[in-house]
C-alpha cells in the first residue's frame, strides 16, 4: 500500500483575525501519511493558528485544508476526526483518567468492552496502566500529559496535532517524553503534526520539519538538512548556533564567491546570492571552523582569543576575527589544543562550502 | 530508640515543641487581636439579637407574672374539679393587685386569647370585688357569674402556666394547642400563614430558577468575551447594585402598572385592547419580574468568576475528541459550572426567601411574602414575640435549606469568587 504524500494539504491559506494583519501568509504545506512533522519558529510565528485550522477551530480567511483530498473547511471540528494534545494538557477535571478516555469512544457509541480494550492498550502505550481512577489533579504534569497523548490517540484519529504538548515540563522529563513520543509514533504509524519552538525538540523527533517566521514557511526539510543547509539566515540564525559575516559579493562564480567585509574578503558558498554587488550575510556554524588546520583550506584566518568559556566535553572560544569579535568556536577537550589561552592569536580555517552566502540580515 | 533522643531540642536547648508552640502563641495572639473587632460586631449585631429573638418567641411570662399567687396555689391542682378555695382566695388577692395598679385590663386581654368569654367575667368580677367580705371567696366568686363555677375556665387560667410556649410557633404554621392540649389546625378562614410560608419558597424557587435561566448565558459572555466588551457588559450587570434598591423597584412599578410603559406597549403593538390592559403589578406577576431583576446579579457574579477559570481548550478538546457542541457543553463545561450554580442559587434563594421591600412595593395582597407578614406583627399589631417566632423559624428554613444543599453538592463546592 502506498502512502499518501499529499494526506494533509494546506494549500495557499491565509490567516487573518482583525482584518489587518495576515498571521499566516500564503502557506503551502503537504504532509505524508504517517510522517511525524514539526512546526518550528518562535512565539507569535502563527504556528498555533495553523494547527487551529487544521483542528476547525479557526477557518482559513482564503485558501483550502485538504485531509486525505477532501477540502474540510466546512466539517465541523467534531466531525473531522483529527486529535489534539493541547499545551495545558486540556484534560477534564471532573473525570477520572477512565473517563478522559472514555469521552471520544463514547461519544462514537463504542460498546464498553471494546471501549475498555482500546482505552488499557492507550494507558500502557504511555506506561500508566493502573492510574484508571485517578483524577487529572492527582497526577504529576509527566502523566498529565501522557494521559493527554492516550485521549489523543486512543480513537485511533489519522492525525494526531500536538501544540507544544511539553512546555510545561521540566528539562528531563521533557526529553524523556520527546522519546516516548517519538516511539509511539514510531509503533503506530499515525501521522504526527507537532507545535513547538525549542529547535532541538524539533531536530530529535521529526521526519520534517517546517520553519516557521512571520506566518511563512521558511524551510521545509529533513532536520540534518535544516541544519547543515539553511536556505536563508533566519533559518540559520534559528537552528543551532551560527557566526555571521555581512558583506557584499565582489566575485561570483557557480559554485564559489568572494564576499568583501569589514575585516577583508572571504571565500564562500553562494546559496541565495546570485550577482556582484549584491548584499548577503554569510553563516558558518562553528563546529565548522578548525584551529590551526592542516588540511587545504580556502579559507585561512588569524584571530585573537578574548574569551574562553568551558563547557566540559568542549571549550567554546570567542574571538575576534576579521572585524567580528563575537566569532565562537566550538574545541574538543583534547590535549591537542592546549595553546588555547587568553589572548593568544590562533589560525583559523574553513571550507568556502561551510560558509554559506545568504540573503542580507 | 530511647524516647530521650528522640526529643529534637533548638540550638539554645528548649525542646522542639515547646518553642514552636511559644512562637505560635504570639501568632494566635496577634490573630485573635484581628479578628476581635468583627467578633465583637458579629456578637452585638448577631448573636444577641438572634439570642433576644429566640427568647421573645417563647416568653410566655406575662400572666405568670400577674398572677404570682394563684399559680402557686394551683400548682397542687389536678385540673378535674374546681380548685380549692386556697386558689380562689389567691386569685382574689392577685386580681386586687392588678386593679389597684390599674393593669387587669391586659390580664383580661391575655386570658380571653386562651378562652373566649373572659373579658366579660373578668369585667364583672372587678366591679363585684368591692363588696366581696373576707373569707369564702370561693362561692363569692362563682356567684358573680356562673362562668367561675365551671371547670374549663380554671383550667385555661392552669394553661398558662408555663413560663415558656410554643403557641407563636404553632401559630405560625396555622396550628393551634386546644384545650387539652392537642395540636389541631385553626379554623379554615384564619389559615393565612401556610399559605404565605407556601408562595414564598414558591416565589423564591422560581426566582432562583428565571435568575438562573438567565444569567448563565450571560456570565458566559462575561467569561469568554474579550476584555473591551466584558467590561462594558459587567457595568452593565452590576449597575443595579449602584442604583437604589427603592428607585428600581419604583421604576419597575412605573413600567409595569396598567396605566404603565408596557401596557402602553402591548396595546401599541395590538398584543391586548385599551380596556383589556393586563395587570401585572400589585400582584405574584410584579413581584417575580422585580425580584429577578434585583437579585440577578448576585446569580451572575459567581457564575462569572467559575466560568472564567474554566479553560477553552477544555470545550475545544471535547469537541476535537468527537464530541458535537451540545455534548462538549453538557459534559465538560456545564459539570464545570456546577459550583458557581450552586453557589449562584444558594445565594438568591436565601435572599429572596426573605426578601421584604420589593414584595412590599409591589407584591400587593397575592403577592406578599412571609417577611411582609414579619413586618407587619412587628409594625402594627406589636405582636413582637410572634414576630420573632415566624422570624426563627424562616432562619431555621434557611438552614435547612443550607444543610440539604450541603448534602446534595457539598458546601466546599460553593465558589463565591
Ligand atoms: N484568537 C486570536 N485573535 C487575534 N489574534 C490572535 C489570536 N490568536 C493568535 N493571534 C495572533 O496571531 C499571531 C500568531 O499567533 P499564534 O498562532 O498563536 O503563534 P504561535 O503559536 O506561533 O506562537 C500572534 O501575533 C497572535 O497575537
Ligand atoms: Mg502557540
Amino acid at each position: 500500500m502506498s502512502k499518501n504524500k499529499e494526506f494533509v494539504k494546506f494549500e495557499k491559506v491565509d490567516k487573518s483575525y482583525d482584518g489587518k494583519i495576515l498571521v499566516v501568509k500564503d502557506l503551502n504545506l503537504d504532509i505524508s501519511e504517517g510522517e511525524f512533522i514539526t512546526m518550528l519558529g518562535p512565539s507569535g510565528s502563527g504556528k498555533t493558528t495553523c494547527l487551529m485550522m487544521l483542528a476547525g477551530f479557526e477557518t482559513p480567511t482564503s485558501g483550502e485544508i485538504y485531509l486525505d483530498k477532501n477540502p474540510i473547511s466546512n466539517i465541523p471540528p467534531h466531525k473531522r476526526g483529527i486529535g489534539m494534545v493541547f499545551q495545558n494538557y486540556a484534560l477534564f477535571p471532573h473525570m477520572t483518567v477512565y473517563e478522559n478516555l472514555a469521552f471520544p469512544l463514547r461519544v462514537r457509541k463504542m460498546p464498553k468492552d471494546e471501549a475498555d480494550k482500546k482505552i488499557d492498550k492507550a494507558l500502557s502505550m504511555v506506561s500508566l496502566s493502573g492510574f484508571e481512577n485517578r483524577m487529572p489533579g492527582q497526577l504529576s504534569g509527566g502523566q498529565q500529559q501522557r494521559v493527554a497523548v492516550a485521549r489523543a490517540l486512543v480513537f485511533d484519529p489519522s492525525v494526531v496535532l500536538m501544540d507544544e504538548p511539553l512546555g510545561a515540563l521540566d528539562k528531563n522529563l521533557r526529553e524523556s517524553m520527546q522519546y516516548e513520543i517519538k516511539h509511539i509514533h514510531e509503533s503506530i504509524g499515525v501521522t504526527v503534526v507537532y507545535v513547538t519552538h525549542d529547535q532541538g525538540e524539533a531536530l530529535t523527533m521529526s521526519n520534517r520539519i517546517a520553519v516557521f517566521n512571520d506566518g511563512k514557511v521558511q524551510q521545509l526539510s529533513s532536520p540534518d538538512q535544516l541544519y547543515e543547509k539553511p536556505v536563508n539566515s533566519f533559518v540559520a540564525e534559528f537552528i543551532g548556533e551560527n557566526n555571521t559575516f555581512a558583506g557584499e559579493i565582489s566575485e561570483i562564480s557557480n559554485d564559489k564567491c568572494k564576499v568583501k567585509i569589514a575585516g577583508g574578503e572571504i571565500i564562500a558558498n553562494p546559496v541565495s546570492v546570485k550577482n556582484k554587488g549584491d548584499k548577503t550575510t554569510v553563516s558558518i556554524r562553528p563546529e565548522r571552523a578548525l584551529i590551526n588546520s592542516n588540511s587545504k583550506m580556502d579559507n585561512n584566518f588569524k584571530g585573537k582569543i578574548e574569551e574562553i568559556i568551558y563547557h566540559g566535553d568542549h571549550t567554546r572560544v570567542r574571538l575576534n576575527l576579521l572585524g567580528n569579535s563575537e566569532f565562537i568556536l566550538k574545541v574538543p577537550n583534547s590535549s591537542e589544543n592546549m595553546d588555547i589561552k587568553l589572548g593568544n592569536h590562533i589560525n583559523i580555517g574553513w571550507n568556502s562550502y561551510d560558509a554559506r552566502a545568504l540573503d542580507p540580515k | 530508640m530511647s524516647s530521650e533522643t528522640q526529643k529534637i531540642l533548638t540550638t539554645d536547648g528548649i525542646p522542639l515543641e515547646e518553642s514552636l508552640k511559644k512562637a505560635e502563641k504570639k501568632n494566635k495572639i496577634k490573630a485573635f487581636l484581628l479578628v476581635c473587632p468583627l467578633l465583637l460586631f458579629l456578637i452585638i449585631t448577631y448573636v444577641f439579637p438572634i439570642g433576644d429573638m429566640l427568647f421573645r418567641s417563647v416568653d410566655d411570662r406575662m400572666v405568670t407574672n400577674m398572677l404570682p399567687k394563684t399559680y402557686k396555689a394551683m400548682e397542687n391542682w389536678d385540673g378535674k374539679e374546681l380548685p380549692e378555695e386556697e386558689v380562689f382566695a389567691s386569685f382574689y388577692q392577685d386580681y386586687k393587685l392588678l386593679i389597684e395598679q390599674k393593669t387587669f385590663g391586659k390580664l383580661a386581654t391575655q386570658l380571653n386569647y386562651e378562652k373566649n368569654g373572659f373579658k366579660s367575667i373578668l369585667k364583672k368580677l372587678q366591679r363585684k370585688m368591692k363588696k366581696f367580705e373576707d373569707g369564702n371567696y370561693k362561692e363569692q366568686i362563682m356567684d358573680v357569674h356562673k362562668r367561675w363555677a365551671n371547670v374549663e375556665y380554671w383550667r385555661a387560667i392552669k394553661r398558662r402556666a408555663p413560663e415558656i410556649s410554643y403557641a407563636k410557633y404553632l401559630k405560625g404554621m396555622d396550628l393551634i394547642a386546644d384545650e387539652d392540649g392537642k395540636i389541631i389546625q385553626v379554623s379554615e378562614e384564619r389559615r393565612i400563614h401556610r399559605i404565605l410560608w407556601l408562595r414564598t419558597l414558591e416565589v423564591a424557587f422560581f426566582v432562583t430558577l428565571f435568575c438562573f435561566v438567565m444569567a448563565y448565558p450571560i456570565a458566559h459572555l462575561l467569561a469568554t468575551l474579550p476584555m473591551k466588551y466584558s467590561n462594558l457588559l459587567m457595568i452593565c450587570v452590576l449597575l443595579p447594585f449602584w442604583t437604589s434598591l427603592l428607585v428600581r423597584t419604583a421604576s419597575w412599578m412605573i413600567l409595569l402598572q396598567q396605566q404603565g410603559v408596557v401596557n402602553d406597549f402591548f396595546v401599541w403593538i395590538g398584543l391586548v385592547t385599551d380596556d383589556n390592559r393586563p395587570e401585572m403589578m400589585y400582584n405574584k406577576t410584579g413581584t417575580y419580574v422585580a425580584m429577578t431583576q434585583i437579585l440577578l446579579p448576585f446569580m451572575v457574579l459567581p457564575l462569572y468568576s467559575v466560568m472564567k477559570t474554566i479553560s477553552p481548550s477544555l470545550m475545544r478538546a471535547g469537541k476535537s475528541l468527537g464530541g458535537t457542541p451540545f455534548v462538549a457543553f453538557w459534559k465538560v463545561y456545564f459539570p464545570l459550572t456546577i459550583p458557581g450554580i450552586g453557589a449562584g442559587c444558594l445565594l438568591v434563594f436565601i435572599l429572596a426567601i426573605g426578601y421584604y421591600i420589593t414584595p412590599a412595593l409591589v407584591g400587593g395582597a397575592s403577592g406578599t411574602l412571609i417577611s411582609n407578614q414579619i413586618a407587619f406583627h412587628m409594625k402594627s399589631t406589636l405582636d413582637w414575640s410572634f414576630a420573632s417566632a415566624m422570624g426563627l423559624m424562616l432562619l431555621v428554613g434557611v438552614l435547612a435549606i443550607y444543610w440539604v444543599y450541603n448534602k446534595l453538592v457539598g458546601v466546599d463546592n460553593i465558589k463565591l469568587g
